[in-house]
């Protein structure tokens, strides 16, 4: 909303240009977005708080100003020559829902002429970017500008006969339509302002076609009234309908400057439109609102602040606010003017000798007192360890929470999946982002897929977050899981040494993340998985606790996911790695015995894994090899139908002696030996 | 003999001065001086001649050997230097093809700002605090004193997932959390990163970001404290000659409230386009914890005070690293992820 500095000024004297107007009411806690310079005049353009709803209105704003510079605030006078008539012989007014409608005031002015506006006041509403219409509609907007309070002017001779304001509640699917020619369907959540028979206005939100000024308008309604803002603001958002007045009723407004607001009108109108205001005001007010009155503790002011501001400066502050105050045994009583109704308790009194005394020039220190331990817990520092040590390897992303529901399909998961029990998002932006996600690899797979689209190759992520699953409790399960895939081969270089990043590059990866974390006896477990290589994936097992899935990702999940080449992934479960991990890494002793090298190939069964034949040779040996490698698969030629090549380099060492040529031929024989009966393996 | 001797002994030199090799080298030694060298082959005949003869002779011969030994050791010398010399020479490279790139990956610069933040705090003796993305309406919005109704919500337009569940609008419902389990023990220290979501998508708001939280509770916390906190933490992540302001605002769950404003990191205040002209960028919200809220928490506010404040990680890693769209953090391009 702009807020125009020449109009401002009728309210209150400054000096300042309208940027330093800006400035300082920015500093003092009401924020101006912008300037606009405009033809003889300047443009605030505010983003107010939620709680300061009332400085959408001039005047206050010009309280704030007169805050700020000490200046004297000039509200206008009211001044109404009222007719020998008596209102309660034209309307009576009614309220049937006080739970909504806390206070209806009216007044009528009779006998006014129809015409456009003065040009003061129609460029007063231009400036802040609302078209003028005619004097009377004119009239309720610039008093809606000028006090903040919406209000609304019927065509009194378009009231039915009864002449009875009733506020009530509407009825279910009652019709109703507003001025902007729209039919409505409305429900008895929401307030309706009738005229005894039918509904002429949507309580504080917008009129009714049927009562609307029009050019043969003679007699018009003034409503000025307080209704709840909740309920306000849960119609408006019903029915998609915001309008100058509801945006104000949201915020609360001022019980007591309704009918201020409302004499201003028709003042106005009697001024501006040769209008007769018939005597007496209309006013329903059930529940009188008591003065409420906040006590401030000056001591709790510095207590607060850590300021050093007597009680003396602290009254001036609270004065300049406009703000009344006794006092008792040192605390001062404040009466908390109904204009404010942001202000409740003392904070937010201290809160107002804040800004007045200026943010900046309270003093800054580091606070004291107890020492604290502070720092990771265990668990955290766990995680950024793995993150680390991934990030050696694989670039990090962040992928939203919520997935597309489609992407169970893409991953051919079968009906029954539990995976596909997801936590639904009931108001989400759009089907792509609807559902929590309950697995990583759909985020990955589209981040390999869109990458590669952008013709970037060769890629390596991972990510760590949580995925979703519904429960029984009153929170849903969060579980926390790394997700990693890779596909092409590592940078090309001119020694064109490039590496596959396939099953084997990512396994490397694991054991190495495995190793650092401390993480022993886990074992790769061939097996099928839903959406991977059904011969190219492994389950990663510790015992009986089972850590995740590795594997190359299925082909036709890889094409629905519209990638075109190999892609292999993997996830794990970071809770288990945390409880796996507890560990700890003791040094080996490095022994000062030489070692001895000896290569070994056996011709073994193709279905033979390599992680039996190992398993074998350590059980043959348990004393004295310090490590197996494979360093040689071969099959064809030479190699019978159905057998494979083994190659393994086998390192012997002794933490006591140095070993003997005998000592490692038998050791030796004996592997071999155990090869033999036990997987059929033949010595080459 | 005698001649013959120095005959050798001339043969000998010449033969050292022409060698090329050090295989030549080798002979040369084996031919002349070696057990079957014709040195020793000559001094064979020795024994046909007088003592005075015989010790004459053998004294000359003895000092023509190790007079071509040391010959022969030099010229070793000299070729092991030649050939070395010229194996550097063949070995040459040029030093300014690329090096070998490295397979190596990164933490997102979401992560590295995350810890940048976080562990500025934890030196200050903050603990870690953590809770669910899925939060319920209590947490979320009830207990920080922003009832049903409240027009603070539609600051915080959220996704729901039931009447009583959301994903979390902000980090600030662990602030709760943290309380109910810490209440009445003080001091409360706690800095909370986590993702958090609203119903926004455009290229300064996305459904989903990354917010890092703190709060302190303790006898005597006051406004003074957040401000000295909060200027530690903006030097230390923006660079010590950055200046910060204060400017009043609204958040439902402080009470005073405030935002932190620093020197454009761009232009150090003279005024650009990133700070639209003024100098100055919003950085954070913070303020002292609402009464109501440290009674949500199970705190007593006429013994404890507390500050609270909160940031958008993404709003910080834009300025520190000159990004323009927030988008560009979640679209996961190699070609940025690679910069990190």
């Amino acid at each position: 909303m702009g807020i125009s500095v020449k109009w401002l000024k009728k309210y209150v004297d400054f000096n300042w240009t309208p940027e330093e107007l800006a400035h300082n009411l920015t500093m003092g806690g009401i924020a101006i977005e912008g300037v606009e310079k405009i033809d003889g005049d300047a443009i605030l353009e505010l983003d107010l708080t939620p709680n300061r709803g009332d400085c959408q209105g001039l005047i206050n704003i010009a309280r704030e100003v007169a805050a700020l510079t000490a200046a004297e605030l000039k509200i206008p006078a009211v001044n109404i020559a009222e007719s020998s008539a008596n209102i309660n012989d034209y309307i009576s007014v009614e309220i049937d829902a006080p739970d909504l409608c806390k206070r209806y005031t009216a007044r009528l002015v009779k006998n006014c002429k129809i015409m456009p506006s003065p040009e003061w006041l129609q460029e007063a509403l231009i400036n802040s970017g609302i078209r003028p219409i005619n004097n009377i509609v004119d009239i309720t907007n610039y008093v809606l500008l000028e006090t903040n309070q919406p209000l609304h002017a019927f065509d009194y001779n378009l009231l039915s006969d009864e002449k009875r304001i009733l506020v009530r509640r509407a009825k279910n699917n009652e019709k109703f339509t507003t001025l902007d020619e729209v039919e409505r369907k409305l429900d008895e959540d929401m307030l309706v302002i009738t005229d005894g028979v039918r509904p002429v206005a949507l309580a504080g939100i917008m009129g009714g076609l049927n009562t609307e000024i029009n050019d043969d308008t003679t007699d018009v309604l003034i409503e000025s009234a307080y209704f709840m803002g909740g309920n306000i603001r849960k119609t408006s958002r019903k029915l998609a309908l915001r309008t100058d007045s509801s945006v104000r009723f949201e915020k609360g407004l001022d019980i007591n400057g309704i009918v201020y607001a409302l004499n201003r009108a028709a003042q106005l109108m009697q001024e501006l439109a040769e209008g007769e205001v018939v005597g007496g005001i209309c006013d329903a007010y059930p529940e009188l609102q008591e003065q409420l009155q906040v006590a401030l503790r000056p001591e709790r002011v510095n207590y607060l602040l850590g300021t050093e501001i007597t009680p003396q400066e602290i009254k001036h502050y609270l004065r300049k606010l406009g703000l009344q105050m006794s006092e008792v045994d040192g605390t001062f009583l404040v009466e908390i003017p109904s204009y404010r109704p942001d202000i409740t308790m003392e904070v937010d009194l201290i809160e107002e000798v804040a800004r007045l005394y200026g943010y900046d020039n309270i003093p800054s220190s580091l606070p004291y007192g107890n020492t604290t331990q502070g720092g990771l817990s265990a668990f955290q520092k766990f995680r950024d360890t793995v993150k680390n040590i991934l990030a050696n390897y694989l670039h990090e992303v962040v992928n939203y929470s919520f997935i597309n529901p489609v992407a169970f399909d893409r991953l051919s998961l079968p009906a029954d999946s539990s995976l596909r029990e997801v936590i639904k998002v009931a108001n989400p932006l759009s089907e792509e982002q609807s559902v929590m996600r309950t697995l990583l690899l759909p985020g990955l797979l589209e981040n390999i897929s869109k990458n590669l689209a952008r013709k970037n190759e060769n890629l390596a992520f991972f990510e760590m977050g949580k995925v979703f699953y519904p429960s029984q409790e009153s929170l849903p399960v969060e579980q926390e899981k790394i997700g990693a895939v890779v596909c092409g081969t590592s940078e090309i270089n001119w020694l064109k040494n490039k590496v596959e990043m396939d099953f084997f590059y990512l396994k490397g990866i694991i054991e190495d993340l495995l190793a650092q974390l401390g993480i022993e006896k886990c074992e790769f477990v061939q097996a099928e998985k839903n959406a991977y290589h059904p011969g190219r994936t492994a389950l990663l097992l510790c015992g009986n606790k089972k850590i995740g899935v590795l594997g190359e990702v299925h082909p036709e999940i890889l094409q629905n996911f519209d990638i075109k080449t190999r892609c292999c992934a993997c996830e794990l479960d970071i809770q288990v790695l945390f409880e796996l991990s507890h560990g700890k890494k003791m040094l080996q002793q490095i022994t000062r015995y030489p070692s001895v090298e000896r290569d070994i190939a056996v011709l073994l069964d193709r279905e033979i894994k390599a992680s039996e034949a190992i398993t074998i040779i350590k059980e043959a040996e348990q004393e004295l090899l310090s490590g197996i490698v494979v360093f040689d698969i071969y099959t064809g030629e030479q190699i019978s139908e159905g057998l494979k090549s083994m190659a393994f380099k086998l390192t012997f060492q002794s933490k006591e002696r140095t070993l003997t040529e005998d000592e490692i031929n038998t050791s030796i024989d004996n592997i071999l030996q155990n090869l033999k009966t036990r997987l059929q393996a033949q010595l080459r | 003999m005698r001649e013959k001797l120095k005959l050798i002994k001339k043969n000998a030199e010449e033969k050292i001065a022409a060698i090329g090799s050090l295989d030549e080298v080798n002979d040369l030694r084996v031919k002349t001086l070696g057990r079957k060298g014709e040195i020793t082959q000559l001094l064979r005949g020795l024994k046909d001649l007088n003592a005075e003869e015989r010790s004459e002779i053998g004294k000359i011969a003895n000092e023509f050997k190790v007079h071509l030994e040391q010959m022969i050791n030099q010229k070793t010398e000299e070729i092991k230097h030649c050939e070395l010399d010229s194996r550097l020479a063949r070995e040459k490279i040029d030093v300014t093809l690329p090096g070998l790139p490295p397979q190596r990956g990164g933490k997102h610069p979401l992560t590295q700002i995350t810890e940048e933040i976080r562990d500025i705090f934890t030196g200050l003796g903050f603990s870690v605090a953590e809770g669910p993305e899925i939060e319920r309406d209590y947490y979320n919005f009830e207990a920080l004193n922003i009832p049903r109704d409240h027009p603070a919500r539609d600051m915080q337009d959220s996704f729901y997932i039931s009447e009583d569940l959301l994903l979390r609008t902000h980090t600030s419902p662990v602030q709760v959390r943290t309380m109910e389990k810490t209440a009445p023990q003080i001091p409360v220290k706690i800095i909370v990163p986590g993702k958090v979501y609203r119903r926004d998508d455009d290229a300064t708001h996305s459904p989903m970001f990354q917010q890092v939280e703190g709060l302190v509770i303790d006898e005597r916390i006051t406004f003074a404290h957040l401000k000295g906190t909060l200027m530690l933490f903006a030097q230390k992540i923006f660079g010590e000659d950055v200046r910060v302001r204060y400017r009043p605002s609204f958040f439902p769950f402080t009470e005073p409230s405030a935002e932190m404003d620093i020197s454009c990191v761009m232009c150090k205040g003279k005024g650009c386009r990133v700070c639209s002209h003024t100098g100055w960028l919003e950085i954070l919200g913070a303020g002292m914890v609402n009464p109501r809220v440290l009674e949500f928490g199970g705190y007593d506010p006429e013994k404890v005070t507390g500050f609270a404040f909160g940031m958008g990680v993404e709003r910080i890693a834009m300025l520190k690293y000159g990004i323009n769209d927030l988008r560009l953090f979640f679209d996961n391009d190699k070609r940025f992820l690679n910069q990190f």
